[in-house]
């Protein structure tokens, strides 16, 4: 995985330096409150529910042992002794003091990391496929294009002060695991006729309060043109997005409104100009970071052999574990999900085991995936039963990656101050409603996604069965969607109707299970069914 | 009743107006009628409470309750942890909120 050099370090250790001040200045009271508040923003620290949260940045979702170790160490010495992985493939503390936050900054710098922003209306942390440098299918890793998206984005002065947020994913497999079409800009990396590796462009996706699917804007971008183009993408952005109402400031407004024809016009006009201004690195810089991510020293004889013996363990390796491209090796998923659980919050004893496991048999890697998961990437097979027993007596050996019980949950109204209802609980009933391993295979893949209020950070639009916590009147109430989805056949959920309460949504998604499989044909999703049956047979269950 | 609330400075912990401070408990604000816009400009000014508002709450035989389910939530911790809230040996504790 990448090394910082020395700019990169030093970089961070200024900022570190620089926020040391800023905190010292308003705890001195030299800094008022709406003097101070971008400052924090930009280290990544909000004042949420209870406290002070921070996010920390996990570049790609990429981590080593000794980084996840940290985390792990962090969640012990200035939080309440657990961290909660996101959606955008990050971590977040709920309990920080303000006065500590220096500190942890300056220890996250040590190995190499930072929460540099993770806030603000800047391009924030770049995501990925979690399954990237592991995967049988991709055409490329495209963790290499990532960070050079990084280091273009990361302190890029005319990005600062966007009109919003940007969010910038990049796959390079057709599996399209990281929601890309769902980001403001979503590039997969793509070989063309000759064979020559470029980027493909999305734009305009995202979900919030008005969900769109990112248009195809450019086939190909040759990898000498790729920071040009994307350059060329923010610049119109930036330009043209509204700053009048933070409701409609996201790029996805701007190509709607413009449409997309219009937009691709206006970016390849300024990026015919940009072609005039020597922006691009050279592509020895891209070879200098490709060199980072070469293949680890897999055994080329690792056997194939898997003993299967242990029915919770082949529970696990047939729920849990992926295909990987080096024969005798297997992509492990740790469920942070847990039935009854709290979707994506790990204790720092068991965020320290991960790292330890990682450290010993995965090559010193990790993942955070945006389903709130973390990924062991390259686990020899006769290493696969050690792992699993010891995440098991952790209480980390849950079976049940992309079912219903693997809920995307936001933190909800219980921690964020922007939500209108709770969405953990909703989670938990629904975990134990659908707990048991036979009821799981039996509904099979069915991906629940929740959001406590319309920023959707719980990703609600893509779920096959979404759920968004809104406000009715002073009390909780729950829309039900269905049909949404985040892979290569992005699709929006529909809303069924009238909200639920709490119990009542756990009771309106068992009824939409069992019209599923009353239904199905053949090796049919939900998901599947769903598209070939509409909605109406849905909402005659859930409403009849 | 108006009663005020914030989060400390430098912990970040939510705390209440009291009348002559601030509390972490919720059952010891005052009632600040309409001096809440004043008290906040004040209390913000000294350097100990951020981004302090008023709310809406009443008194009930269990104490003083805010009217909304978020002030509540804030009042109390986070109802799926119910170690990390005031009333960490209180199984009941989230009905109050709800």
């Amino acid at each position: 995985m990448y090394k910082y050099d020395e700019y990169d370090q030093q970089m961070v250790d200024t900022r570190v330096a620089e926020f040391r001040d800023q905190v010292r200045r308003r705890l001195a009271g030299d800094l008022t409150e709406d003097q101070f508040k971008p400052l924090r923003l930009q280290n990544g620290l909000y004042l949420q529910l209870h406290a002070y949260m921070l996010r920390v940045a996990v570049p790609y979702g990429t981590l080593n042992s000794a980084q996840m170790t940290l985390l792990g160490d962090i969640a012990d010495k200035y939080d309440r002794g657990y961290g909660h992985f996101t959606t955008r493939q990050n971590i977040q503390y709920n309990w920080i003091k303000l006065e500590d936050t220096p500190d942890i900054l300056a220890e996250l710098a040590k190995v190499e990391m930072h929460a540099i922003q993770t806030s603000g209306n800047c391009i924030r942390n770049i995501s990925s496929d979690q399954f990237a440098g592991a995967a049988a299918e991709e055409i490329v890793d495209p963790r290499p294009y990532a960070e050079l998206l990084r280091q273009w984005s990361s302190f890029h002065p005319e990005f600062l002060v966007l009109p919003r947020k940007f969010k910038i994913a990049v796959i390079a497999s057709e599996t399209d695991r990281a929601a890309m079409r769902l980001h403001d800009i979503g590039i997969k990396m793509v070989k063309n006729d000759a064979g020559e590796i470029g980027a493909q462009f999305y734009a305009g996706g995202g979900m919030g309060r008005t969900p769109m699917i990112a248009p195809l804007i450019r086939e190909f971008v040759p990898l000498d043109q790729l920071i040009t183009f994307s350059e060329a993408c923010l610049r119109v952005y930036n330009r043209y997005g509204r700053r009048d109402n933070k409701y409609k400031a996201r790029i996805k407004i701007l190509v709607h409104e413009l449409g997309r024809d219009e937009y691709v016009r206006q970016v390849e006009e300024e990026f015919a100009h940009l072609l005039t201004q020597p922006i691009e690195p050279p592509l020895a810089e891209l070879e200098r970071i490709k060199a980072h991510f070469v293949d680890p020293g897999f055994d080329a004889n690792a056997s194939d052999d898997l003993d299967l013996t242990d029915p919770d363990f082949r529970l696990w390796v047939e729920r849990n574990t992926h295909a990987h491209k080096q024969a005798g090796y297997v992509i492990a998923t740790v469920s942070l999900k847990p039935i009854g659980g709290i979707p994506g919050d790990a204790t720092a004893d068991q965020i320290r085991l991960m790292a330890k496991l990682a450290k010993d048999y995965s090559f010193d890697e990790l993942r955070v995936t945006h389903a709130q998961n973390i990924v062991f990437p390259h686990v020899k097979k006769a290493d696969l039963y050690t792992v699993w027993k010891a995440l098991d007596e952790a209480g980390l050996s849950t079976a049940n990656l992309d079912t219903v019980g693997d809920i995307i949950a936001c933190p909800g109204l219980d921690y964020c101050s922007l939500a209108n209802a709770r969405s953990i609980p909703v989670a938990q009933k629904i975990s134990e409603r659908f707990g048991s391993a036979e009821r799981q295979a039996e509904i099979g893949e069915l991906k629940l996604k929740i959001s406590g209020c319309i920023n959707a950070c719980g990703h609600h639009h893509a779920g096959h069965i979404g759920i968004l916590g809104v406000d009715k009147k002073g009390l909780e109430n729950y829309q039900l969607l269905l049909g949404g989805s985040e892979g290569a056949d992005t699709s929006l959920g529909q809303i069924t109707g009238p909200g639920f309460t709490e119990d009542g949504v756990v009771d309106a998604i068992e009824k939409a299970t069992e019209v599923y499989l009353a239904n199905k044909e053949g090796e049919e999703r939900f998901l599947d069914t769903y598209r070939r049956i509409g909605m109406a047979p849905f909402k005659e269950a859930i409403y009849g | 009743m108006k009663i005020l609330t914030g989060n400390d400075l430098k912990t970040g912990a939510v705390i209440w107006w009291t009348g002559v401070g601030w509390s972490l408990d919720v059952n010891e604000s005052a009632d600040v009628g309409e001096h809440g816009a004043a008290l906040v400009a004040r209390e913000e000014g000294a350097q100990k409470v951020v981004a302090a508002y008023v709310v809406d709450g009443e008194k009930t035989g269990e104490g003083i309750r805010p009217a909304h389910i978020k002030e509540r939530i804030r009042a109390l911790g986070p109802t799926v942890r119910l170690d990390l809230t005031l009333k960490p040996s209180d199984p009941a504790a989230a009905d109050w909120v709800i």
